[in-house]
């Protein structure tokens, strides 16, 4: 049988899949034990114990210094600051998104300043940002803000401008003006698109997030990182990789399933 | 004065002509079947109808006005695919036009008026066989239900005039059938004014009152576009004999080769 129709059954798919994290693992673990038997105090690659010891001072105990929950309270504030980031932008994205999909003469207008503003690099204009907004929570958001916005108001456009034109003199015969083929054709049509734009400006959101978080906070995931960085504490920078990365995908998962239950014409093939 | 009126009309993009010189008086409540080869300006006239294309020179009057330039609620369109709203059920997508006409701010319907609008547009839905699908969603019906649906949507704004393009183009054989009962019976029930476009010369034969051949009488082998389509026969339907009929089917035919080649 031809490779390329050769496929794996259930039980040996998830396998397949594990494999690499096993292989990662073990590579990682044999690794770490070489270093670690030559050198007891060695920094670089922590076993599970020093980063079990690590997460449990972090996570778990009130810091000497602070009194808080280091790893929590830094959770809450990247959180904080990425869901509102991505909150405004996608607010932004489907208003103006909206607009120049459905009105020509806003497309005209607009849709220029939306393709050159995608273009621009954010983190080229985030000393900008920390000069106009200065070095508090506003920055941090609007670069997250500036950074996924632009690039979702074009997606949110193009996928109103994919609705068959069909749809859109149907409508016109049902006597619709312009603000109700807005509100009970593009909006609720492109309700679930949004949200998958938005799962993907996840990426680069966290991106932003950590970037502005390692020039200028006090808290945050980023921060962190960064702080600790000084130390070569990879016994705490580790599992914080690893915390964001579930963070991100429980987001994505969340985000996904929210978007089935809400919109099931959505995605039984209904568009 | 007749409802609809055509006065050499003409239609270009550019060099190419699509339709030269059309004429045609249509009375209120008549059932006009188009046919003609792909090409010939059957959907561009439909198009005019709507108001979805200008006229490039001529006249087109519905009650002595000129139509209006863009589509509105006194003229309701069925196309062969696509008429219906994906993110509303059945019985959504019906009520879409009441609500829109009562509510031109907020497009959704409350309370007492919703249930009125309600009761009328489970009539319909009756009328069209869609009872027991009233709380689906447009992708769990079949294409004939989605093209009930479609026009059920369409009827319930009781427009002046119904503009079907190809609606049953993409039925089985069997279902279009069905669909051709449905449809004379909506057209005696409400009396509106049909115009219908099809591929399919033997529907044309045999649906409405009156044939309309869109054909080219000139044609040039070396600019196929330099002529454009017009009404080469105006019939009445169910007074015509078989040799006409076979006439009109060589003829189109003919032309579809040309428009091919």
């Amino acid at each position: 049988m031809r490779l390329i129709n050769r496929r794996p059954g259930r039980i040996s798919a998830t396998l397949l899949g594990l494999l690499p994290f096993l292989l990662i693992m073990l590579v990682y673990s044999l690794a770490s034990q070489e270093r670690l038997a030559d050198n007891p105090n060695d920094k670089l690659l922590p076993g599970l114990e020093q980063m079990n010891a690590a997460v449990d001072r972090m996570a778990f105990q009130e810091d000497r210094r602070s009194g808080d929950i280091l790893m929590w309270q830094d959770t809450t504030a990247s959180l904080a600051r990425l869901g509102m980031g991505v909150g405004i932008a996608a607010l932004l994205a489907l208003f103006v998104g909206l607009l120049n999909g459905v009105l020509p003469l806003v497309r005209a207008n607009l849709a220029p300043l939306v393709s050159a503003l995608s273009m621009v690099p954010p983190l080229a204009i985030l000393p900008i940002l920390f000069i106009v907004f200065g070095l508090g929570e506003l920055s941090k958001v609007m670069l997250i803000v500036i950074g996924t916005a632009p690039i979702m108001m074009r997606d949110v456009a193009q996928r109103v401008r994919e609705l068959p034109g069909e749809q859109l003199i149907k409508i016109q015969t049902l006597g619709a003006n312009s603000w109700q083929v807005i509100t009970r054709m593009a909006l609720p049509q492109v309700l679930p698109r949004l949200i998958d734009a938005v799962r993907l400006s996840l990426g680069p959101a966290w991106l932003f997030l950590i970037a502005a978080e390692a020039i200028a906070s006090t808290e945050g995931l980023g921060y962190r990182i960064f702080l600790v960085r000084r130390y070569l504490a990879m016994d705490v920078i580790l599992p914080y990789v690893i915390w964001i990365t579930i963070l991100a995908i429980v987001i994505d998962q969340c985000l996904r399933l929210a978007n089935r239950r809400l919109f099931p014409w959505y995605n039984a093939g209904g568009h | 004065m007749s409802f609809i009126t055509v006065n050499k009309l003409w239609k270009e993009y550019g060099d190419q002509v699509v339709l030269e010189n059309l004429n045609l008086a249509v009375k209120q409540g008549e059932f006009c079947t188009l046919v003609g080869a792909s090409g010939c300006g059957k959907s561009t006239f439909l198009k005019m109808l709507l108001g979805q294309e200008i006229a490039s020179r001529g006249e087109l009057l519905l009650d002595g006005e000129a139509f209006p330039g863009e589509p509105d609620r006194n003229r309701g369109i069925v196309f062969q695919r696509y008429s219906v709203f994906p993110h509303l059920t059945v019985r959504q997508n019906v009520l879409m036009g009441l609500e829109l006409e009562q509510k031109p701010w907020l497009g959704k319907l409350f309370g007492a008026a919703r249930r009125e609008a309600l009761e009328n547009v489970d009539a319909m839905l009756e009328s069209v066989g869609l009872t027991p699908s009233a709380h689906k969603w447009p992708h769990e019906l079949s294409g004939g239900m989605q093209q009930r649906l479609a026009i059920a949507q369409s009827l319930i704004m009781r427009p002046r005039v119904l503009l079907l393009d190809e609606p049953f183009g993409a039925l089985d054989p069997g279902i279009r059938g069905d669909m051709h009962d449905l449809l004379l019976k909506l057209w005696q029930e409400t009396g509106t004014t049909i115009f219908m476009v099809t591929h399919d010369l033997q529907e044309g034969f045999y649906l409405g009152t009156r044939l309309l051949v869109f054909d080219k009488v000139r044609n040039d082998p070396h600019d196929p576009q330099a002529f454009g389509a017009t009404i080469t026969y105006d019939l009445p339907i169910g007074r015509t004999d078989r040799k006409l009929l076979d006439d009109i089917n060589q003829s189109v035919a003919e032309t579809a080769r040309h428009q091919a080649a």
